[in-house]
């Protein structure tokens, strides 16, 4: 099967010559749902924020090797970055609901790509609305500003926010911190019905979150990817010593 | 089971000198209150006998000619408001353009470098701008074909370069606050940097560059020395055609500053420049609260959300 997203030899460092990332090889399927797991600072957000060329607001930084996005390479000169955003989207750790209304939030990219017919508009709000598990809570206040919703609605208003672009891929840094455990299975659910439509590379909460959604998760420690294989593999029969020693929860 | 609930701290006794401090404290704070009570007070005291020395339609009558007893304040009025608006429409867009350049574009070397520069501009005394008006820019716009030059358009563009500073440090400061997650969720999102910066960061920063609107405003307005020497100080009331700002100019302040050392203390012309300040107080009272209420707005919406 062709990769939707292939990472080829990807080292990247910081200004300040913190290594961030040495050499990964990676390759994410489509339609499937790939966990990167590792401990806080292991690379894993930095890897993320390349796959969509946020890394690209980094001041100073240096980077060697590539990710291909469907065969093209996403560094090269003539990729529409603009574009790439909007097909590989973000959801950050943090709920960013943008100043304005719900509907407003979920407007705001595709009047940005262009699209200003108000029937499509309202049809786009209301089917990622639904995707990410919120219409029914908000559909009588779309006009309501997004900073009343609850914690767990933001991170919910912000995932529908991007599939309201129709993206290819979906990024999820973490999208449950923060999140009561009830507005967390909820987002989870909607994994589940988004995996059959996206492609999602996801930095869960927890090991045992990644042990619940995962298809295939790479095991990341210290910029390197230690361990690669189905969510069964790594979880029951991990071959590298260290990862055992992280899912079973002797550090991280 | 029992639990121990630990006694409340007994909150310390205030010593005298708790008490001297939160004293001074009160008296700085009612001394403001005072002070400004005071001066409205006598502003009232010497300009209000105006109204029953000079009927209210001359004192809104075209001619200000004191010696013969015309105090009519639609030409100082119009010179004002000609002087402000001609200094805001400049220095509004160049200050909120310069600031977005500075907070959102410019690379991190040149903001450091350009922002202490517009800091010490603001420090610049008026009456060093004035003169510099009026030796070059003057000379400058009568050579580009005004009959004199020194206009309204001169103290409009003197005034903009003063109420520069104060509106591009704020309007930075302002945009400086909006938190980093606005841009990376609207580039996130595919947003271009000017789509970013025009439709999340502006928005997200309409208070404070509200603030940094209306403290240049009311920067421009009480000006007195600098636009006393460019405007041509000409109280009339101007010709309404295309070249409304290229006419000499007379402003309240400057009325005031004008006459106020010639008059007779207690005479009709000694009461209506009181008057005068009046009127000032009135505007720039009025532009405050227009401000408070904008930004008092938008943090009303904003404690709902």
């Amino acid at each position: 099967m062709s990769a939707k997203l292939s990472i080829q030899n990807l080292s990247f460092t910081y200004a300040d010559g913190t290594q961030a990332l040495k050499n990964i090889h990676l390759d994410i399927r489509p339609r499937e749902l790939f966990v990167l797991m590792g401990p806080s600072r292991s690379g894993k957000s930095t890897l993320l924020r390349l796959m969509n060329r946020l890394s690209d607001l980094v001041d100073g930084c240096q980077r060697r090797g590539t990710i291909l996005f469907d065969g093209q390479d996403v560094f090269a000169p003539e990729m529409d970055v603009f574009a790439l955003r909007r097909r590989v989207s973000m959801v950050f750790a943090i709920p960013t609901p943008l100043p304005g209304s719900i509907y407003e939030n979920l407007t705001y990219g595709l009047k940005m790509a262009g699209l200003r017919t108000p029937s499509l508009l309202d049809e786009r709000v209301e089917r990622s609305l639904r995707q990410a598990a919120l219409w029914n809570e908000v559909k009588d206040r779309l006009g309501d500003s997004a900073f009343a919703l609850s914690g767990g609605q933001k991170q919910r208003l912000c995932l529908a926010r991007s599939l309201a672009l129709e993206p290819e891929v979906i990024l999820l840094d973490n999208p449950t911190s923060g999140l009561d455990p009830i507005s967390t299975s909820m987002v989870e659910e909607s994994l589940f019905e988004l995996k059959q439509q996206y492609t999602i590379v996801m930095v869960p909460h927890s090991v045992q979150q990644a042990s619940r959604v995962a298809d295939r998760v790479a095991f990341v420690l210290d910029g390197e990817v230690i361990e690669v294989g189905d969510e069964s593999q790594i979880f029951v029969y991990p071959q590298d010593k260290r990862t055992e020693d992280y899912v079973t929860g002797r550090f991280g | 089971m029992t639990t121990n609930v630990p006694a409340p701290p007994k909150a310390p006794l205030p010593s005298w000198r708790e008490k001297v401090i939160e004293g001074l404290i009160w008296l700085s704070g009612v001394s403001a209150v005072v002070i400004m009570g005071l001066i409205f007070f006598f502003l009232l005291r010497e300009g209000l006998p105006t109204l029953g020395e000079v009927a209210w339609a001359d004192l809104f009558s075209r001619r200000w000619y004191p010696i013969e007893d015309l105090y009519g304040i639609l030409p100082l009025l119009a010179g004002s408001f000609l002087v402000t608006v001609g200094a805001v429409l400049i220095a509004v867009p160049l200050g909120l353009v310069t600031a977005v350049y500075l907070g959102e574009i410019a690379p991190t070397w040149q903001r450091e470098l350009l922002k202490p520069i517009i800091e010490v501009l603001a420090g610049i005394p008026s009456i060093v701008l004035g003169f510099l008006g009026w030796v070059s820019l003057a000379p400058l716009i009568q050579s580009l074909g005004a009959p004199t030059g020194l206009t309204a358009f001169s103290g409009s563009l003197i005034l903009a370069y003063m109420s520069l500073p104060t509106i591009i440090s704020i309007t930075e400061d302002a945009l400086y606050v909006v938190p980093k997650e606005y841009r990376d969720g609207a580039l996130a999102l595919g947003a271009t940097k000017w789509q970013t910066i025009w439709r999340v960061v502006l928005p997200a920063a309409r208070s404070g560059i509200v603030i940094a609107i209306m403290l240049g405003i009311g920067r421009a307005i009480g000006e007195t020395m600098a636009v006393m020497l460019v405007t041509g100080n000409a109280a009339n009331l101007p010709a309404l055609n295309a070249g409304i700002f290229f006419q000499p100019a007379r402003t309240l302040t400057a009325t005031i500053a004008a006459e106020m050392g010639e008059v007779a203390q207690g005479s009709t012309h000694y009461h209506v420049l009181f008057m005068l300040g009046i009127v000032l107080f009135l505007i720039t009272f009025a532009i405050n609260s227009l401000a408070s209420w904008l930004v008092g707005s938008g943090s009303r919406r904003r404690a709902r959300q």
